[in-house]
């Protein structure tokens, strides 16, 4: 079987497509129909996707290739994203009562279609934006992808919380896009070139105006940095994650970030000449490290911890890019993915039988010892235990800043750890230690349960034995 | 069998949390790895100075990373002592009011840790296995502790979490010592690029310090030491049994593995700050255990205490001294294990380890005042005690260090203000034995029982354990010795 990257993303445009379709004219069906054929497909996609000849693409830079890459950093993360997206819908059977609960008066099932059909359409922007090595390109696959984001922040919209952070994400998204374009108009302006590779050849151009060329990447660092939840571009992070929808919250920090660390990683590339660069990525570690841990300690709800600690991940990764080490990077990001999936997708079931705070995971191991198990080994796989996935990430990470004597984000990364350990233990010592008011079992249907234990067993497994991602990470 | 000493524990572990039996499968579990541990004493041959009985399964290539296990003399000692502090403590466990299974689960993990990091010749999994046992400490501390636990339960993780991350990066930055050609996670390559010098003596003093911080603060190390009487205090008696006896030592295994044969040069560079450090072990943490009125409180003191001597033993850098420090963790091990287990039982009976309400118990519990008084005496190292061999070869090992006729230098000076901590450890034990077995019995502990006789069993192994080797200490020293002769003669 021959596929090649591109038909990859049309593959799944066409399913979001037809799941509109479907929704559109079966309109007697479960709606949950539409979640496991978005399922399925997307399965599909997946497997086709290990068929695709990685290939490089700047040799032939015409037409279509030259702002598309099918390089294996592409292509790992197009599974990546298929990946997220998969257990993201799987989250969101689980959450389709709350949904429910916030379209009432009309028919059953309202809304549902859009709900399982948008992520999709996500899913493919995602992918868009991991080849993507032209600016415009760039830009019209963040589009797609933010977007959808919209509409999926603010889908249970009679939660007022929820609009508020639907308001939130549109705003501060909708100005960072607008430092984007800027910032892309300036880069245009200094080279005349939008594709990276011909812009690094105009770099290296001694008449080339470095300020305004620095200008303009920094213009993009800020919207990028939004995405990625970087200090100071943080702001919206803690009331979007707790406002939308736990799914869309999951999908945002794993998803949306990993894409923009791409994005990051190959702006960055034609840029690394200007010795600015790396102090900036640095101090921008430095500060994003700081807060989010030091944020994150007194956090009661979960939710939020969850958001202040994806600020504090960020952090780590931005080491990586401050070594620009995109080996690295990609194993951290397929730890993250693990485990952040895998403790949303355990705060999904229990905040519909309890709540979002700390104090509602009280007693957990007695209730749920699956449930229980499933959040400790996400959580130590956060804080970064040894024979997890999370600690190997961490493990490379450092490894990469010690080996270019990056003392000071060494120095800082290890006291964060060590305020890791406060804030997710404090999970474990809820479910572990305290003993519940209810103790009734908490139901776990059987597409979840396998969900859970398959990135349990991928947890565990990627802390043992990471050499399969290391070596789909070897360019 | 070496492989099956390591993942018994494990194996056990998870069968446990499954939902088996817990306390039977933990105690067929800790005798079954005794029993292998037994037979790789005895099989095991001493001429031979390399790691024996090795296994080794490539991880990542390109990392040079794999998992390799193998013992030699230095790590079958620390085996052995994790093995009999694990069937003590399994077996003085008895019944758990709730989770059971989870608490043997918990036992049964850190002593996998402990021994899956003695027996690793790959640098990752030495420190993996270490951190495996992290976790179980959290919970046991938190779930069963007593007294201020929660404080202690976040207090000892947060220490070792932090003191592990800065072992972790004096790792990386060894690994990154060498050049390219010759990384390797496995110890043995190491040892021979550093033989050949291909390690810089600026790097092995940044390593070194690294080593001595993170592995410092995992042993308790003065000043890093105030998380471990804490710890110990509220642990229940068999987790306590378990991280004195014998997960602190791997920080004492990691240096005399790691930074005596590959970092010689970094260890003579910080040896005036090791030898500072250590004596506030002994002489400053020494006076506040005298000061303690807790049995639990005194027991921790103490056992952050001989942590000095050991350390004495390594900065010492002689073979005589550093054998000495082999034994001693040995010693250490069985006995702060038996004292923690006998005063667990006491708070069993009484409910209180304060001396000033304790007093006369050796007349309602002859066995365990009997037991008590021996654990002592070991810890005080009286002659017949494999702690009087550790400790005088300490002593006298580290005294040689750079001798003169005419004039002391440091280590001179350190070992007689160290001999001095064992009048001040004598101080304060029997004291301890005093104060809650002699004088008169309140009426309060008329109806306090002895030990069961089964619970005899552990306690008698225990102790046997001690005075065997403190007989007949050549036969750890001929084991111990040939793999220290090796790393102190090649790269000088």
């Amino acid at each position: 079987m021959i596929v090649t990257a591109p038909e990859l993303e049309i593959a799944v445009l066409v399913l979001g497509m037809a799941i509109l379709l479907l929704e559109a004219f079966a309109t007697k069906i479960d709606k949950r129909v539409l979640a496991f054929v978005a399922l399925a497909g997307l399965a599909l996609v997946l497997v086709a996707s290990f068929f695709v000849a990685p290939g490089a693409s700047t040799s032939q830079a015409t037409g279509f290739w030259s702002f598309y890459t099918a390089d294996r950093l592409a292509i790992f993360f197009k599974q990546f994203s298929l990946l997220t997206t998969i257990v993201v819908l799987i989250m969101m059977i689980d959450y389709a009562p709350v949904v429910r609960r916030s379209f009432p008066g009309t028919t059953p099932q309202a809304g549902l279609g859009e709900f399982f059909a948008l992520p999709v359409f996500t899913c493919a922007g995602l992918m868009y934006l991991v080849s993507a090595i032209d600016f415009v390109f760039i830009f019209v696959s963040l589009e797609l992808v933010t977007i959808s984001f919209y509409v999926l922040v603010s889908f249970t919209r009679r939660n007022p919380i929820t609009l508020e952070a639907g308001t939130k994400y549109l705003v501060l998204s909708a100005l960072s896009t607008a430092f984007l374009v800027y910032g892309i108009a300036w880069i245009f302006g200094v080279t005349g070139e939008t594709n990276l590779q011909r812009i690094t050849e105009a770099m290296a151009n001694p008449v080339i105006d470095r300020g305004a060329a620095l200008l303009g990447l920094v213009l993009v660092l800020v919207a990028l940095g939004f995405k990625i939840a970087a200090v100071p571009f943080q702001l919206w992070v803690p009331d979007v994650y707790q406002g939308a929808p736990t799914p869309v919250t999951a999908y945002l920090s794993v998803g949306s970030k990993a894409a923009g660390f791409i994005v990051l990683l190959r702006v960055l590339q034609p840029f690394l000449t200007l010795p600015q660069i790396q102090r900036l990525i640095v101090l921008i570690a430095l500060l994003t490290l700081i807060y989010g841990n030091l944020a994150a300690l007194p956090q009661a709800n979960l939710k939020l911890l969850l958001a202040y600690s994806s600020i504090a991940h960020a952090g780590y990764l931005l080491i990586g890019v401050a070594c620009f080490d995109a080996a690295a990077i990609g194993f951290y990001l397929t730890a993250y993915l693990l485990m952040t999936l895998l403790s949303f997708a355990v705060l999904i079931i229990v905040a519909q039988q309890t709540g979002e705070k700390i104090a509602d995971f009280d007693g957990l191991a007695k209730r749920s010892p699956f449930l229980a198990f499933a959040m400790l080994i996400g959580m130590i796989s956060l804080a970064g235990v040894p024979f997890t996935a999370g600690f190997l990430g961490k493990f490379f990470i450092f490894y990469a800043a010690i080996a270019q004597h990056q003392t000071a984000l060494v120095v800082v990364g290890v006291i964060t750890v060590g305020c890791g350990f406060y804030y997710y233990l404090k999970v474990v010592r809820a479910m572990y230690w305290q003993s519940a008011d209810k103790s009734d079992q908490i139901p776990v249907n059987a597409l979840s349960r396998l969900a859970i234990s398959v990135l349990i067993i991928a947890t565990i497994w990627l802390g043992v034995y990471p050499q399969p991602i290391l070596d789909a990470l070897k360019r | 069998m070496l492989l099956f000493v390591i993942f018994c524990p494990v194996v056990a572990a998870i069968v446990t949390m499954v939902g088996a039996p817990a306390r039977k499968t933990a105690l067929i579990a800790s005798v079954l790895m005794f029993a292998a541990t037994l037979f790789l004493l005895v099989s095991f041959d001493r001429s031979n100075h390399d790691f024996q009985y090795v296994t080794s399964l490539t991880v990542s290539p390109e990392w040079h990373l794999s998992f390799t296990t193998g013992i030699d003399g230095l790590s079958l000692v620390m085996v052995l002592l994790a093995t009999i502090v694990t069937l003590a403590a399994v077996w003085f466990t008895g019944t758990v009011e709730k989770y059971e299974n989870a608490f043997y689960a918990c036992l049964l993990f850190i002593s996998g840790g402990a021994i899956g990091a003695f027996a690793s010749i790959d640098l990752f999994f030495f420190y993996a296995f270490h951190e495996l046992a992290l976790i179980p400490t959290f919970l046991l501390i938190g779930i069963w502790g007593s007294g201020n636990r929660v404080a202690a339960a976040w207090k000892i993780t947060i220490y070792l979490a932090i003191g592990s991350f800065i072992l972790l990066l004096g790792l990386i930055l060894l690994y990154q010592s060498f050049p390219v050609s010759v990384r390797s996670f496995d110890i043995r390559a190491l040892q021979a690029a550093a033989g050949l010098g291909q390690i810089t003596a600026e790097a092995q003093r940044h390593v070194y310090l690294l080593l001595l911080i993170g592995f410092g603060i995992l042993v308790s190390l003065f000043p890093f030491h105030t998380w471990a009487p804490e710890a110990y205090a509220s642990a229940p008696a068999p987790a306590a049994m378990l991280h004195a006896g014998v997960l602190k030592k791997f920080g004492l295994y990691g240096l005399l593995r790691l930074a005596i044969p590959l970092l010689p040069e970094g260890a003579r560079h910080w040896t005036n700050l090791l030898v500072v450090l250590l004596l506030g072990n002994i002489i400053y943490v020494g006076l506040v255990t005298i000061a303690q009125r807790r049995l639990d409180w005194m027991l921790g003191y103490s056992s952050v205490m001989h942590m000095g001597y050991i350390f004495l033993g390594i900065a010492g850098a002689t073979i005589l001294s550093t054998t000495g420090a082999v034994a001693l963790m040995f010693a250490h091990g069985l006995a702060i294990a038996l004292l923690f287990a006998l005063a667990g039982e006491l708070r069993k009976r009484t409910g209180t380890l304060v001396f000033d309400e304790l007093g006369g118990l050796a007349k309602v519990m002859p066995f365990a005042g009997l037991a008590f008084g021996l654990g002592v005496f070991a810890a005080i190292g009286l002659p017949g005690f494999v702690n009087f061999a550790g400790e005088i070869m300490i002593f006298f090992g580290a005294f040689k260090n750079d001798w003169e006729m005419d004039r002391f230098h440091i280590f001179q000076v350190a070992t007689v203000l160290a001999l001095w901590g064992v009048v001040i450890s004598t101080v304060y034990m029997l004291r301890a034995y005093r104060k809650t077995f002699m004088g008169t019995l309140s009426e309060r502990w008329k109806d306090v029982v002895d030990l069961r006789p089964a619970l005899r069993v552990p306690v008698a192994l225990v102790i046997g354990g001690l005075l065997c080797y403190g007989f007949f200490p050549q036969s750890l020293v001929q084991t111990v010795t040939p793999v220290l002769r090796t790393y102190l003669t090649t790269n000088r």
